[in-house]
């Protein structure tokens, strides 16, 4: 059995090099040693699944996950809906019990996002459970639960529209005391399906010609609202997710294939757009939104 | 509408929600997704093509929670191109969109501006504001008809000389559906006059005597 060892922080940054691993990996019967993994975010879940899923994709014959459980994370990710969301993707040990009466403080579990009703039934999850923790936890106006669940939405059907291929949601808050010294929330959505490029090719790739790659992709629909259907209203919810989380003072980044995009802040300086990844199927996208400034700026 | 000058319309009440539930299904209580959009809207044109003669139907947003941008696009963008570019919906039906809260109305000014559309929505405060990317000579010529209701026909050219407003921006607005043009005497009608015209009872003494004779009917689904 090969092992692919898991970063000691699985997060929206750690989950690339487990992805790189993953894209050099032999398919065989491999092992994800997360033995050592102390901290894992929405982001290193989701993209946990996807790798688990894209090793099994590629003929890995069994993917099986090992953490440490005496660690807190373990516990956390029952919490998050993992195990039960890695039923056929991933093997394990007995996984902890789901802590009784904690769920409370998970803002959004693990969530399977296959087809349209998926979408509803998040929503109508988020208007009952978002409200508390976006005012108390991140000290949001009241009105910010539904702009919350639109960015939910629309960040959703993207999944449903652009990838051809079922995804997961999640959304947790962290207390980042060093970097930032506030709470930040974090949603992660992600798939395996098309991904920018390949969902955009038919439409538009004859007229970048050669420059046309996954980045220009990722321009084209981050940047300039490009779509592969011709009707002019498609393409919206990327442009105003940007400007809702841009007025929250937070962070997106999108990466597909080998590329990622982001709109970057003062406080998480992801590079705007970069080359050269891991080249990874599928969409992945973080938006992390920080609580608000006590004293009114973002 | 006949050769003898006769012209009736009807006053078309749509409660989104109730449409939502009924058309789509109980499960849905949130205006969101494409596909929920395409079904609402493609239920509220279904319903105005059932009435026989020219219609005004006033779209209620006042029980939907939560709109995104992409239901947005289906039901109020599509539902007025469907009008301004001769789309499903004939050319004797207007549209005006009533209990839009504040957040909803930033879906519906994307997908305005987005499409170049105007949508006229009634205001909590009485009368109406016109929605989306409006140049400011075609707001004024609105918003002066909008004050005083209507303009009959024999004296409009005056009424717009008088004012500085061009024949050009009311063609436009009347293109657009944001005004109502009587086919027979040509008088300007602001859509909230319209409304408020039909939502006096046909007998009502009241009833101010202005073609168009209203004939209201609620349909909440």
């Amino acid at each position: 059995m090969k092992v692919l060892e898991l970063p000691s922080s699985l997060d929206y940054r750690g989950i690339e090099e487990l992805m790189a691993r993953a894209v050099s990996a032999e398919p065989d019967k491999l092992l994800l040693d997360g033995r050592r993994t102390r901290f894992v975010d929405p982001a290193g879940m989701i993209g946990l699944l996807g790798v688990g899923r894209f090793l099994r994709n590629r003929g890995a014959e069994r993917v099986r996950l090992q953490m440490d459980p005496a660690a807190e994370v373990a516990g956390y990710l029952a919490r998050m809906g993992f195990y039960r969301a890695s039923e056929g993707i991933l093997e394990f040990d007995t996984p902890p019990e789901r802590a009784r009466g904690r769920s409370s403080d998970v803002l959004l579990e693990i969530t399977s996002i296959a087809e349209n009703q998926d979408v509803h039934a998040l929503v109508e999850h988020l208007q009952e459970r978002a409200g508390s923790i976006l005012s108390k936890t991140l000290h949001y106006p009241p009105s910010a639960v539904v702009q919350f669940s639109v960015i939910l939405s629309e960040v959703c059907q993207n999944i449903l529209e652009h990838a051809g291929a079922p995804g997961w949601v999640a959304a947790q808050t962290y207390q980042w005391s060093r970097r930032l010294g506030r709470q930040v929330l974090v949603i992660a959505v992600g798939d395996l399906g098309r991904g920018f490029r390949g969902s955009l090719e038919s439409e538009h790739a004859g007229r970048f010609g050669a420059r046309w790659s996954d980045s220009t992709a990722l321009e084209a629909a981050f940047i300039h609202g490009l779509t592969r259907f011709p009707d002019q209203g498609r393409g919206q919810g990327i442009q105003q997710i940007r400007k809702q989380v841009r007025r929250w003072g937070g962070v997106i980044a999108v990466r597909s294939g080998s590329a990622r995009i982001a709109d970057t802040s003062e406080w998480e300086e992801f590079p705007p757009l970069e080359e050269g990844l891991a080249d990874f199927p599928g969409a992945w996208i973080t938006i992390l939104l920080p609580e608000a400034d006590p004293e009114g700026g973002k | 509408m006949s050769d003898s000058g006769d012209f009736q319309l009807d006053a078309f009440a749509v409660d989104v929600r109730a449409l939502l539930s009924t058309t789509v299904a109980s499960l849905y209580s949130h205006l969101i997704t494409r596909p929920t959009g395409r079904a609402v809207r493609m239920a509220i044109e279904s319903q105005l093509e059932e009435i026989p003669g020219p219609a005004i139907s006033m779209v209620d947003f006042s029980s939907v929670a939560v709109l995104d941008y992409s239901c947005a696009d289906e039901v109020v963008a599509k539902l007025l191109l469907g009008l301004r570019d001769g789309g499903a919906l004939r050319s004797d039906v207007f549209v005006c969109f009533r209990g839009l809260q504040s957040f909803h109305r930033e879906p519906v000014e994307a997908v305005l501006e987005r499409h170049s559309l105007y949508a006229v929505v009634e205001a909590d405060s009485g009368g109406a504001e016109l929605m989306g990317p409006v140049p400011a000579p075609e707001g004024a010529l609105w918003g002066a008809v909008e004050e005083v209701g209507q303009v009959p026909g024999p004296r409009l050219e005056g009424w717009l000389r008088e004012r500085g407003l061009e024949g050009a921006d009311l063609e436009h607005l009347v293109a657009s559906r944001s005004l109502f043009r009587h086919p027979f005497r040509g008088d300007i009608y602001a859509l909230s006059e319209l409304a408020e015209l039909l939502a006096e009872r046909p007998g009502d003494p009241s009833t101010p005597e202005t073609p168009p004779e209203p004939n209201a009917r609620d349909q909440t689904s």
